[in-house]
């Protein structure tokens, strides 16, 4: 399609090469565009990079949120040196030097009142942002075995993300459940069988569902869908993680339909021609011979459709019910990643370690629909070779 | 693409003209295909009827405009006026970051590059990767990157005496950049469309007329390319004005007495009111027309968007089909 | 670095000291007390109108940080200052941030209109929310399930619940966390099994039930004399806190203003109960 590039470029530093007419506008502009076409590339670095940092004292063990500390009674003030009282009160020495002797008693005093308040617990040495607690269950005060718990405000916060990552299969599993073989059913019958006319109305409406955003159909799933399904299937808790699969999928059917249909369209009409002059049904020339070809792409498409369904946030905060429960059970409710993240950060003092911790499952998550767009785009690009006879 | 010309003849009915047989299996499979699509559109439909039918006795000109006084969770008062500005600007400023950014990019990848080296793969990996990174990762990149970091980084050179601070909080600014991150891969996806499709022809007869690449590029090839990047914008302004979970901590605000007046201000926004409507109104009974108005002023307002953004696409294929 | 430190610590103070004076207040924190903080606002600012006041919420842990670096004037909590907090506040200002009791909240436990359960005791209300009751037949009801309704961690209303029922143990993991009183409101009134607990403001489809200390006493249905008389158990104050340096000119003004009968006032209409006339400011 293209001439060859390399002839269109301006020529020489500056573009002053010899034998040609100066043109250091071009150059510059040249250099200009290259910068800015970056920006994508720079993007997802940044975009790693600084979901990652605010994690990363968690990933490398640096931060201790223990509770218990050793205390010295204010009346010890005069034993201790200006090196140890310093280190003792967590002061930088040029704020040390600035305080009077007043405040720093003060600020012992205020160590012993700390102390007082602390919890006696028999985990409050536990440094409970270790990986040890933040992935294996464990026995905590007050429960009778060992557990995953995420109870991040809590006298011992908790952070085991597993039930998060359980909330999240679990609904991700029902969106594609209740969206691939709907958005595949219609993206077989749109490219293979409907008429033009009613393909030329009916596509277009199936990507508007797009367009709806995701905080109306967390809407939908909690206002109306919630109750409607309860009375339909007559479980007990109204919002789960049913609900919320169902609501998600109606966010993923227009992904999934669309890759689909584009895959399932690019199969060479002959291939179809070629069935049916050998004798085969419609049906038969859809199934056996486009699907088969198309294949890749709606793998593709499931894997894009999983991207989608893994990253929502607002279907699943609004919809799900949000309990961090460890159970197998569908119609229980769930608590994601996303919800999670969505729901504790507006009150997690930056820097603290809950902070650090939704970094974490944030750069988790980013992590996650990385290698599954990846997948995806692999895919797509090994079809797209196959089907223009490339290999 | 290889199919675009080759438009067959097809049939719905699952009847053989040539053989005059009927065939079960095609009629049950084009049945159950042709239930699927129409599941999704009848689901699509009742979100539609039941938004509509519920909230078009609240969606008054009175609502619309109104919101300004005070207590505007109370139904007399209630309005989305405030919210309607907050998201207008929010996507306005957000195409002045997004639309320069993609278009560039996306010149750059058909002008420029070797459409084969490992270089251009690297750029269009990156593209299709932004567009799957989920949206409240975007929200942690705008609180990480743009607040502490841009933010902070500017009030300390700036304003290093203010402890509160001008930048580094949450603000329209950063809530519209965040955005612009997000819907940078829509903007390029849709200009690299329309730069291909204009014919080769067209840039090597400016060529071979004297004019330089550049001139080419800005007179010959953008202008005609106009179609596609109007396309890519409005798909991004419907894409972002619908979206919630990344300015939830980059800039939007439970409630706020005054319109934002700059761009470090905060702001209310349609979506964000719906989700606050929904899971923190004081009466959820009283409020609920409330809701459902403004629900459908946010429905009207993304779907318009993209109503109008696959018109035009499709206007723009359809002459690429001619040519 | 030192010297640059210091000029921008004193630029800092001067800069509070500038805005002070100006007249703009400066109030963020607890999102229990934002609604009633922007009442107080509002109403103020109407009879004095050459004060500012700007509310902002976020938690009241984010508001005791923001006044622990110099950022604001006052922090709404509902919550006492913890021993850390006023340890980094001493850290900045050298002095212990000043604290007022400005409201008295009461919380009520709501069931179902349907449920007949009509008083539960503090030991029963522990057991429920911790998960060690698990059907509403072991604390008199009809054979079900409970189904607990909870608020989302990052509200005040979640940890006084915690701390002064559950004794700071931890919620039942299959609590479903709810973004608001009213919808949590809304959820018992759908479910017939469903507990849940929120602000006595609210009311509607689901009933609060009475609490008792403990089995041998009464049940107290909330309601303004039992909670402000403190015999209802699930109650706590709402604060505020400043630096004591700041606490003059228009700041203390303001909050005499609403310690006064005229702040109270304001503070029935959002749905608290106001400070027991001991408590008050007498203008």
């Amino acid at each position: 399609m293209q001439s060859d590039p390399k002839s269109k470029r301006s020529i020489g530093w500056m573009g002053l090469a010899r034998g040609h007419k100066a043109r250091p506008v071009e150059w510059i502009s040249e250099k200009l565009i290259f910068l800015v076409s970056l920006s994508a590339i720079v993007t997802v670095f940044l975009i790693f990079v600084f979901v990652a940092r605010e994690a990363f004292p968690i990933v490398f063990g640096t931060v201790n949120n223990q509770v218990t500390q050793k205390v010295i009674p204010a009346a010890d003030f005069d034993k201790l040196s200006p090196e140890e009282l310093q280190h003792y009160l967590g002061l930088s020495p040029s704020e040390f030097a600035q305080k009077s002797k007043d405040t720093l008693t003060l600020l012992m005093e205020l160590k012993e009142e700390a102390a007082k308040e602390a919890t006696k617990d028999k985990d409050a040495a536990v440094n409970t942002v270790s990986w040890r607690y933040i992935l294996k269950p464990y026995q905590w005060s007050d429960y009778d075995k060992p557990e995953y718990i995420w109870q991040p405000v809590s006298q011992i916060s908790k952070f085991n993300i597993v039930p998060l990552l359980i909330g999240s299969l679990k609904v991700t599993i029902i969106a594609l459940l209740f969206s691939v073989p709907l958005a595949l059913g219609a993206a077989i019958y749109v490219s293979q069988l409907a008429k033009p006319r009613v393909k030329e109305i009916v596509k277009p409406a199936i990507e508007l569902l797009s367009g709806i955003p995701s905080v109306v159909l967390g809407f939908f799933g909690l206002i109306i869908m919630a109750s409607v399904l309860q009375s339909l299937f007559g479980y007990q808790s109204r919002l789960n993680a049913f609900v919320a699969g169902i609501a998600l999928g109606l966010a993923v059917i227009p992904v999934v339909f669309s890759i689909a249909e584009d895959a399932l369209t690019s199969v060479p009409r002959s291939y179809v021609q070629a069935a049916l002059a050998l004798g085969s049904t419609r049906w038969e020339a859809a199934w056996k011979v486009v699907l088969p070809a198309a294949i890749p792409g709606v793998f593709a498409a499931v894997v894009l459709g999983f991207g989608r369904a893994v990253g929502e946030t607002m279907v699943v905060l609004m919809a799900s019910g949000n309990a961090s429960i460890m159970s197998g059970n569908l119609f229980d409710s769930a608590r994601t990643i996303t919800a999670t993240i969505a729901a504790e950060m507006a009150e997690a003092v930056a820097g603290g370690p809950h902070y650090r911790m939704l970094f974490l499952i944030g750069a988790l998550l980013f992590v996650i629909t990385f290698m599954s767009n990846l997948a995806g785009d692999l895919v797509m690009h090994r079809l797209k070779g196959r089907l223009e006879g490339r290999r | 693409m290889v199919t675009m010309t080759q438009q067959l003849p097809q049939a719905e009915v699952p009847f053989d003209v040539r053989t005059k047989h009927f065939h079960w299996d095609s009629f049950f499979f084009a049945g159950l295909t042709g239930a699927a699509t129409y599941l999704i559109l009848a689901i699509l439909g009742v979100i539609l009827g039941v938004v509509i039918f519920n909230g078009w006795s609240s969606f008054t000109w009175r609502f619309l405009t109104g919101g300004t006084e005070r207590d505007i969770f109370s139904v007399e008062n209630a309005g989305i006026y405030p919210m309607i500005i907050g998201t207008t600007a929010r996507v306005i400023l957000m195409t002045l970051f997004v639309v320069p950014v993609g278009v560039v990019t996306a010149v750059y990848l058909t002008e420029y590059a070797h459409s084969t080296s490992v270089f251009t793969r690297i750029i269009r990996g990156a593209v299709n990767n932004l567009a799957g990174v989920p949206s409240i990762v975007f929200g942690l990149f705008g609180a990480g990157f743009f607040i502490s970091f841009v933010g902070h980084g500017m009030d300390s050179v700036l304003h290093p005496g203010d402890a509160r601070g001008v930048w580094g909080r949450p603000a329209i600014i950063w809530a519209s950049m965040t955005l612009a991150v997000m819907t940078l891969p829509v903007v390029i996806v849709a200009t690299e469309e329309a730069l291909r499709v204009i014919p080769q022809g067209l840039r090597e007869a400016s060529l071979a007329l004297g004019a330089t690449k550049l001139e080419t590029i800005i007179k010959i090839v953008l202008p005609q390319a106009l179609p596609g990047i109007l396309t890519g914008a409005i798909l991004a302004v419907g894409r972002a004005a619908g979206e919630v979970a990344p300015i939830l901590f980059t800039g939007a605000a439970y409630y706020m007495r005054s319109l934002p007046h700059s761009v470090t201000d905060q702001f209310m926004d349609l979506g964000y009111h719906v989700y606050t409507l929904s899971t923190q109104s004081p009466n959820i009974e009283k409020t609920r027309p409330i809701l459902y108005a403004t629900v459908l002023a946010l429905l009207a307002l993304t779907l318009t968007l993209n109503i109008v953004a696959i018109v035009i696409r499709s206007r723009m294929r359809a002459k690429m089909r001619l040519l | 670095m030192k010297t640059l430190k210091h000029i921008a610590i004193l630029t800092a103070a001067l800069a509070v000291a500038t805005t002070a004076q100006a007249g703009t207040i400066t109030v963020k924190g607890s999102d229990t007390m934002v609604i009633l903080a922007q009442k107080w606002a509002e109403t103020y600012m109407g009879q004095s109108p050459n004060v500012k006041i700007q509310v902002t919420g976020g938690g009241s842990g984010v508001g005791l940080a923001a006044l622990q670096s110099g950022q604001i004037d006052i922090a709404d909590s509902s919550r006492p200052i913890k021993a850390t907090e006023v340890e980094n506040c001493v850290k900045t200002f050298g002095k212990r941030p000043r604290e007022y009791k400005v409201a008295v909240d009461g919380l009520s436990v709501y069931v179902n209109n349907n449920n007949p359960v009509k008083a539960l005791t503090m030991e029963q209300l522990n057991g429920i929310f911790t998960g060690k009751i698990k059907n509403w037949k072991e604390v008199g009801g009809n054979d079900m399930q409970i189904l607990v309704y909870s608020r989302e961690n990052s509200s005040g209303t979640y940890e006084f619940f915690k701390e002064h029922v559950l004794k700071g143990k931890d919620f039942v993991a299959s609590a479903q966390t709810m973004q608001g009183t009213a919808a949590l409101l809304q959820a018992v009134e759908k479910d017939k099994s469903g507990i849940g607990y929120g602000g006595a403001a609210y009311g509607g489809g689901a009933r609060a039930v009475g609490v008792k200390k403990d089995a041998a006493s009464p049940a107290i249905e909330p309601s303004e004399a039992t909670v402000v008389g403190a015999t209802y158990p699930i109650w706590r104050y709402l604060y505020i806190y400043l630096n004591p340096d700041s606490d003059k000119g228009d700041i203390a003004a303001y909050i005499n203003w609403i310690r006064s009968d005229a702040g109270q006032k304001v503070v029935k209409e959002i749905g608290y109960y106001p400070l027991p006339d001991k408590l008050r400011e007498k203008q």
